[in-house]
């Protein structure tokens, strides 16, 4: 692989993993339970697509095959997309939601930070830029953890329910490959790996003061940032989030 | 003859926040640079936040405004380094915020005082609020509610 064929499937990964959870957490527009809730998760999903706009827009001109950010989101098939199995799972309840961002959140913030001393000045910025705005988010899903976690009965279940579910995609994130070796002896991202010691130093101090246990197990579902096996819920994902291209091909206002 | 930089930057402080209308794109800090490039005038904007609506309306708020003044060349360039920060807001945008009722940014991460009835006693409701660039907070004492402008 060569570096711009595999700095454009880094740039994919960091796009295709704001994109989906965009997509995901913007689903509970005018659903959430409460209104300050409703605005907080439409807020965190406008951040995300916006990064979105910044990462797969610099992914197409790394590429230089003319195709833009929108193209592509919004004309690649599942195959093509580089997300984390994690950031394409079902909403569930809120609980589950918030807990998905938690864990997304953490690793998003320690990889954010790294970047900001990319060898490449335009993923530099990017990072710099973001940030800013997941410091937000994870401040937020944090606390939600803590507080549903360390809550009433129900919500405590629900909260231990919902790691115990979600765990297994943690382990993805730090996976080491072809990509991310050339990426790291480029200087433009770490290897994933570096950054599992701070990531379990962080999560660990939060589930315990959320009162909650985390899974024994290391057992990590793979094949999401690779493209190789993704979950059968991006696929229904994508119906929704590209369904007008697929109906109007080429439609713009 | 060309409007000198000093005027268009005048005028530019005459473009409002299409969001927060009482401060100018210029008392928000996201014009970064105004340079004449031979006869197309170079505007440099940053966005606020990344997914920020309004950036974009700002950009075309911009050109209307600079056209209408008989600008006819205006290239509007996005720039996103250095990340905005709310340090950059004007002393005159952050005393026009209060007056219009939302807090301005505080280093210390919260809200000085209620805009409303200037009380030290203030609770945050959440960390978001009715646009990207602002939290939800609520006066102990006058128990109103306000938008305090997110310090980033």
């Amino acid at each position: 692989m060569t570096g711009q064929a595999a700095l454009f499937e880094f740039l994919c990964r960091m796009g295709d993993n704001t994109l989906i959870l965009g997509h995901r957490v913007g689903e509970w527009c005018g659903h959430a339970p409460v209104l300050e809730e409703d605005i907080a998760l439409a807020n965190t999903a406008l951040d995300l697509i916006g990064q979105t706009q910044m990462w797969l827009g610099l992914a197409g001109e790394v590429e230089a095959q003319g195709r833009s950010a929108d193209d592509l989101a919004m004309l690649r098939d599942v195959w093509d997309f580089r997300n984390l199995l994690l950031v394409e799972q079902p909403n569930g309840d809120f609980g589950q939601t918030m807990m998905r961002q938690y864990l997304f959140d953490s690793w998003h913030l320690l990889m954010l930070r790294a970047l900001e001393g990319s060898s490449d000045d335009r993923v530099a910025a990017i990072a710099a830029k973001s940030v800013k705005e997941v410091s937000y988010h994870v401040e937020r899903s944090g606390d939600t953890v803590i507080g549903l976690g360390d809550g009433t009965s129900e919500s405590h279940r629900r909260m231990q329910a919902a790691l115990d579910l979600l765990w297994p995609y943690v382990g993805e994130m730090f996976a080491d490959d072809a990509v991310s070796a050339e990426m790291a002896t480029a200087g433009i991202a770490p290897e994933p790996s570096s950054l599992r010691p701070a990531y379990d130093e962080t999560v660990g101090a939060l589930m315990a003061e959320a009162t909650l246990v985390l899974p024994d197990s290391r057992f990590a579902h793979t094949g999401g940032k690779t493209g190789t096996r993704h979950t059968e819920h991006l696929g229904h994902l994508l119906t929704q989030m590209q369904w007008l291209q697929r109906a109007y091909p080429g439609a713009t206002w | 003859m060309k409007p000198s930089v000093t005027q268009i930057w005048r005028w530019l402080d005459d473009v409002p926040d299409p969001e927060i209308p009482v401060i100018s794109v210029v008392d928000l800090g996201i014009v970064r640079d105004v340079a004449w490039d031979e006869d197309t005038l170079r505007v440099v904007v940053t966005p606020t936040y990344s997914g920020c609506p309004a950036t974009r309306v700002i950009s075309m708020d911009i050109e209307t405004a600079l056209r209408d003044r008989g600008i006819g060349e205006v290239r509007i360039e996005t720039r996103i380094a250095p990340p905005w920060t709310t340090d950059w807001l004007s002393d005159k945008g952050r005393v026009k915020l209060e007056e219009y009722g939302i807090a301005p940014p505080s280093p210390a991460g919260g809200p000085d005082r209620c805009p409303r009835c200037a009380s030290t006693r203030v609770t945050r409701i959440s960390q978001f609020g009715s646009t990207p660039c602002k939290a939800h907070w609520r006066c102990d004492d006058c128990l109103e509610p306000f938008d305090y402008f997110k310090c980033i």
